[in-house]
């Protein structure tokens, strides 16, 4: 066994740089189109002060201007640049998309566990957490945003609640499988308790199948905010989010379609890249998971 | 079999419960002033006590909520803070244009979605298989307001081949009620279709490897027949559970899709009532959307019994 893995370790060693990234390429093409696609729209994410102009500033005299060698994405009817609102507004797609899979990713993976660690717990969380999800997203996170005053946290929580019940459902199905394995009892026997056997011998198995959720809910996140913004429910009009955007452009669709078209479009590439990482990484982390689909 | 029905039915019970006590306990742990804010900024301190005992506020938090649900139970959703009429009024008034949405798209998507899904299978691997992938990775992605604009601009504003926007109701004529509902429709259901389109592949590629499909295809029957008959018979229990789960992103997706196309439905009441922060309404809408959803997994539990005789309660 030794000699095996030392081997395979010095062949690695031998392998040129480029060679072992063509491999692993070809191995994950789904992940490595993801994350080519998301390193870019990333990137522009963050140089977005640097690439394009002020999202904000007004200029009346080039109101409505189509895509052109000056702007790039065309104007809105306040003469704003669309490339520099649509640049900026990955910003906060991205933030919102990230905040929101870290917060419920931690939250339903604490929930899970508790769950499926205490039975007496369970029953009352879980019809909680049922409740919860037999609510639209959309409309919780709406009525939530009504009684509250706009802003990019409101917005965030209100995102967040509505998905943690699929994260306690996923690491509590797992918990569930791996109190039955024989290694638990085993290691319950060894004197493992507490605390000590849930990080060490639970938690490590729950990672693969949160790790997968999380992709998905970022891109659920994505597509919630620019949706609860497009609806007027969302971050406030002046943050230039692509909801906001498009929903500022909607009277002057069928004169200016660029204004909805242009920032729709990144909006669903952006989604694209973390749903293809999160088809990619299910396959490889989550093959039980991967059949089924 | 009516036990089975009685049983479920009764345990719907409880998740309807928490419903009704998280949509009553929201308004009452929201974060400030919730008065305040539904009464708006420049509120005057009368202004924001009248919205209080509108919404009961003033009055001990058991007290209100013994009362509210001793209203809910006889059908009462309380009252608009705006119009002062009843929200069950209000909520049937545009129940029509929605219903009428809600089930032209899942005809249109069930429709499409489960013949390509069949074609996928059938063609594995080949070319009409990627084709209905790649559909079906970018059906996950597009938000639905995107769809709906680029049908709108393909099919309203460039052809002019459908209306923008607009409803018109199924007594106005057929021919303008169906008109109205085709791009919304398709717009609606296009995330639906994806997921419809795949788990019928992936359903129907478990079955096509099983010993009978093989026994089928060797006594020499049609391939239609082996598909449709043997296959997809088969196939049917993960098809009609995502079906049915699916129904949640078209009451997600009725509000944003009633924006664009400017549908008077129950989603346009729902973006109106955000709007004007009118919380009775929006409170209202979530029980009777939730009442949807859960009914939609009733059925769907109760259709299982029907569709795999294996199943047995």
């Amino acid at each position: 066994m030794v000699a095996i893995t030392d081997d395979t370790a010095t062949l690695r060693a031998e392998q040129p740089v480029a060679t072992r990234w063509v491999t692993a390429i070809r191995r994950n093409p789904t992940i490595a189109a993801g994350a080519v696609l998301l390193a870019i729209l990333v990137s522009l994410a963050i140089l977005a002060p640097w690439l394009t102009s002020d999202p904000l500033k007004q200029a009346t005299i080039n109101r409505l201007r189509p895509p052109s060698e000056r702007f790039w994405f065309g104007t809105d009817q306040f003469g704003r640049d669309i490339f520099a609102r649509t640049l900026h507004g990955a910003r906060v797609s991205l933030v919102v998309g990230l905040t929101v899979a870290a917060i419920s990713g931690v939250i339903g993976l604490a929930l899970g566990i508790v769950c499926g660690y205490f039975r007496r717990i369970d029953g009352i969380v879980m019809r909680v957490m049922d409740g919860i999800m037999a609510i639209p997203s959309i409309l919780l996170a709406i009525a939530l945003i009504t009684l509250t005053r706009p802003g990019l946290v409101v917005v965030i929580i209100a995102i967040v609640i509505p998905e943690v019940p699929r994260v306690v459902r996923v690491v509590r199905s797992v918990v569930l499988s791996i109190r039955a394995q024989p290694y638990i009892d085993s290691a319950i026997a060894g004197g493992t308790r507490g605390v000590k056997l849930l990080t060490r011998h639970v938690l490590p198995n729950t990672l693969a199948p949160l790790i997968v959720q999380a992709t998905y809910i970022c891109a659920a996140g994505m597509l919630i905010e620019a949706a609860l913004s497009f609806l007027g429910a969302g971050v406030p009009p002046e943050i230039p989010s692509w909801g906001n955007i498009i929903a500022q452009g909607r009277s002057f669709f069928q004169i200016a379609p660029w204004t909805i078209l242009i920032p729709g479009a990144f909006l669903a590439l952006t989604v694209l890249a973390v749903n293809l990482m999160g088809d990619g990484l299910r396959d490889r982390l989550d093959p039980r998971l991967a059949r089924r689909m | 079999m009516t036990a089975y029905i009685l049983r479920r039915l009764l345990a719907t019970l409880p998740v309807m419960a928490v419903v009704a006590v998280f949509v009553f306990f929201l308004l009452r742990i929201a974060p400030g002033d919730p008065a305040a804010i539904i009464a708006g900024e420049d509120a005057t301190a009368e202004a924001i006590s009248a919205v209080r005992a509108k919404l009961g506020l003033d009055r001990p938090v058991l007290e209100q909520f013994a009362l509210w649900l001793w209203r809910l139970a006889q059908g009462d959703l309380g009252v608009s803070i705006f119009s002062n009429l009843p929200v069950t009024r209000l909520i049937a008034q545009r129940l029509e244009p929605t219903v009428a949405l809600t089930l032209s798209t899942l005809f249109v998507a069930v429709a499409l979605a489960i013949p390509v899904g069949v074609i996928a299978a059938w063609q594995v691997r080949k070319l009409a298989d990627r084709l209905v992938m790649i559909f079906a990775v970018l059906g996950f992605a597009v938000p639905g307001f995107l769809a709906a604009y680029v049908l709108i601009y393909i099919f309203a504003v460039q052809l002019q081949w459908l209306p923008v926007q607009g409803y018109r109701p199924i007594a106005e004529g057929l021919w303008p009620f169906i008109e109205g509902l085709i791009l919304p429709s398709i717009a609606l259901g296009v995330t639906y279709m994806a997921l419809i389109a795949r788990i019928t592949r992936a359903s129907m590629l478990e079955v096509l490897s099983q010993d009978y499909i093989r026994t089928a295809n060797s006594k020499g029957l049609a391939t239609r027949r082996v598909l449709l008959l043997h296959a997809l018979k088969n196939a049917a229990v993960p098809i009609v559970t995502v079906i049915g789960i699916g129904i949640a992103l078209l009451i997600s997706g009725v509000v944003i899709t009633e924006t664009v196309f400017n549908i008077p439905g129950l989603g346009r009441l729902t973006v109106d009532a955000v709007l004007k922060r009118d919380y009775p309404i929006v409170q209202g809408l979530i029980l009777v959307f939730a009442a949807a959803k859960v009914l939609v997994n009733l059925v769907i539990d109760i259709s299982y019994a029907f569709l795999d005789p294996r199943i047995r309660y």
